[in-house]
């Protein structure tokens, strides 16, 4: 009887007490990522037992296709840090794909990633040129850039994929593996890992941040905004353009609409991670755990047996509900 | 106090701004000394905040001259003030939410390790601006419970003493300060009070614009008075009441302007 106390409610003390401090703190927010990624994990576990969800070979293509969303996920993250947004990632990454793939087979794996990055990088930065000297939001400049960019890669070779026969280049960014570990995954730890330094531990991480929460009071500390703004506008735009590596890599080919559907899915996937959609605060594990959460709902729907017309249906509610979900906890804190 | 031998550390000679047709700024001319505190003072609306921003480089004025230590300087941005030892403490306060107190009072004056390649990719030293930033709030004696805590989760006071605290930790010739303690209660009020003290005391030049005429007679030495963007008085605080002040203030009367 008189011991008891200290357990009385569901949760023992201690956890009460960390709960209650990270409530005050930043609230659950940070954590509700992971909740969903076993939530979401359990429930296909269950329900999708039959239909192969648990088995390996499945397990391992929802870490293949989380790649590019993740690689995506992170260099958005350092947009919406920033108060920024680019709309354009997926047609970058699809141009990205057909630029490696003509450049693989000229010049080498080398150049096909380089060219592929440096396109990324340069619209970013036109972009980022326009937003910041034009004055112009950048979710217009960047959704007439979708326009362009998916434009220019219809054109560059006539809706036809172009097939990548480099070995090396398949091996590195698709395919190949490290002892049992896929190169995708690979690559999806070291875009973490980097994105996650970045954001911590570099000068630029923390002015983008700044940036993103306050722009006036980051100008009257000597910061220059309008680079801080450009830089990262060029980051999601050259990481966006890595990913369409990735894809390249993993489907052995550059095409004119690889990616280009992922936009709405690498936004959802940052925002359940817990950045904030408008700016000044940022999480790139949140990014790389929502890209998972994104796979598996995407592998989960399709286990399901769902025709594309529903996967698509059942996915945009989803993404609503978990945005909404995850905004809402955002208004407390 | 210091006398009137001590240096002048800073002149504003015939600034001039408007924003559209408002003339927010009329020939406004005044200087700040080593050691001394001035305090700017004039209604809503008279200019005193443009004419801060015009030294902090926020604003481009339309016309007149700044001189720093005697040499004319052209202040075209926030970080061209903050190289030349001009620190300023805003009415909205500079402070950034997400980031803890450390990262607040070292941003965009971060230290790097890891030699030069550290510092162009700016690597940044966690450890030594940490211990760096217990020893500034503890010179000012400044107490924040955790500098590890964001800024959002500190009362308004805390944050006032951090901005506060960055200007003291960097401004080491001219700290600007618009309306410190605003938002303060009396004690952290007077302990913005003791700071500026010893700023002052270790020969900081300090510009003050505040609404509080007890303040004014604590702690400044000279007083200027702005209405409707012009100056209308200059007076040593020690040769006059707060009424005078109060009457200067509303325009009812006009002071030495020599």
């Amino acid at each position: 009887m008189t011991g008891d106390t200290a357990a009385a409610g569901p949760l023992p003390a201690a956890a009460r007490q960390w709960l209650a401090r990270r409530r005050r703190d930043a609230g659950l927010r940070p954590y509700v990522v992971y909740m969903a990624a076993v939530l979401i994990f359990g429930l296909f576990a269950v329900i999708l037992r039959d239909d192969g969800f648990l088995t390996a070979t499945n397990l391992l293509n929802i870490g293949r296709q989380a790649a590019p969303i993740a690689v995506m996920a992170v260099g958005m993250t350092f947009a919406l840090a920033s108060a920024e947004i680019d709309l354009s990632i997926g047609s970058v990454a699809a141009l990205s794909s057909l630029v490696a793939a003509e450049a693989v087979g000229d010049y080498g794996f080398v150049a096909g990633a380089a060219a592929a990055l440096a396109v990324g990088a340069g619209i970013g930065l036109i972009n980022g040129a326009i937003t910041v000297k034009v004055r112009i939001p950048s979710f217009l400049v960047t959704l007439g850039m979708l326009g362009i960019v998916s434009g220019i890669a219809r054109n560059m070779n006539n809706l036809q994929s172009l097939p990548i026969r480099n070995d090396t280049f398949l091996a590195v960014f698709g395919a190949g593996s490290v002892g049992p570990i896929s190169s995708l995954l690979i690559w999806t730890v070291v875009a973490g890992l980097v994105g996650h330094l970045v954001l911590h531990h570099l000068r630029w991480g923390r002015h983008v941040l700044s940036v993103g929460a306050d722009r006036g009071a980051a100008a009257a500390l000597g910061i220059n905004t309008d680079r801080i703004r450009i830089t990262a506008l060029m980051t999601s735009a050259a990481a966006a353009s890595f990913a369409g590596v990735l894809l390249a890599g993993r489907l052995a080919i550059g095409r004119h609409d690889l990616g280009e559907n992922l936009l709405l899915t690498v936004i959802a996937a940052v925002v359940i991670g817990g950045t904030n959609l408008f700016g000044g605060r940022a999480s790139v594990v949140g990014a790389i755990v929502g890209s998972v959460v994104m796979a598996m709902l995407n592998n989960g729907l399709i286990l399901m047996g769902l025709r594309v017309a529903d996967q698509l249906i059942a996915r945009g509610v989803i993404i609503i509900l978990a945005v909404a979900l995850s905004m809402r906890e955002q208004k407390e804190t | 106090m210091t006398g009137p031998a001590s240096p002048v550390a800073l002149e504003v000679e015939g600034l001039c701004k408007s924003f559209r047709a408002v003339q927010a700024l009329d020939h406004v001319s005044l200087s700040l000394h080593y050691g001394r505190v001035t305090a700017l003072l004039g209604d809503n609306g008279a200019g005193k905040s443009t004419l801060v921003k015009c030294i902090s480089g926020v604003y481009a004025p339309d016309g007149g001259e700044v001189r720093v230590d005697g040499a004319v300087r052209v202040i075209g941005s926030p970080e061209m003030a903050r190289s030349l030892g001009i620190e300023t403490v805003h009415q909205t306060l500079a402070v950034i939410d997400p980031l803890d107190v450390v990262e607040n009072l070292f941003l965009n004056r971060e230290h790097t390790r890891g030699g030069r390649l550290g510092a162009w990719l700016g690597v940044l030293d966690k450890k030594r601006m940490r211990s760096e930033s217990g020893e500034i709030l503890g010179r000012l004696d400044i107490r924040i419970p955790s500098l590890r805590r964001p800024m959002s989760a500190l009362s308004g006071g805390q944050r006032q003493a951090v901005a506060i605290g960055r200007a003291a930790a960097w401004g080491q010739q001219i700290v600007l300060l618009d309306e410190p303690a605003a938002a303060l209660g009396v004690e952290q009020a007077a302990r913005v009070l003791d700071l500026i003290r010893s700023l002052r005391d270790s020969g900081v030049a300090v510009l003050l614009i505040t609404h509080n005429m007890d303040r004014v007679t604590e702690v400044c030495d000279r007083a200027v008075v702005l209405r409707q963007g012009r100056k209308t008085a200059e007076v040593d605080v020690a040769d006059v009441s707060k009424d005078d002040l109060v009457a200067y203030i509303t325009g009812a009367r006009t002071g030495d302007l020599s």
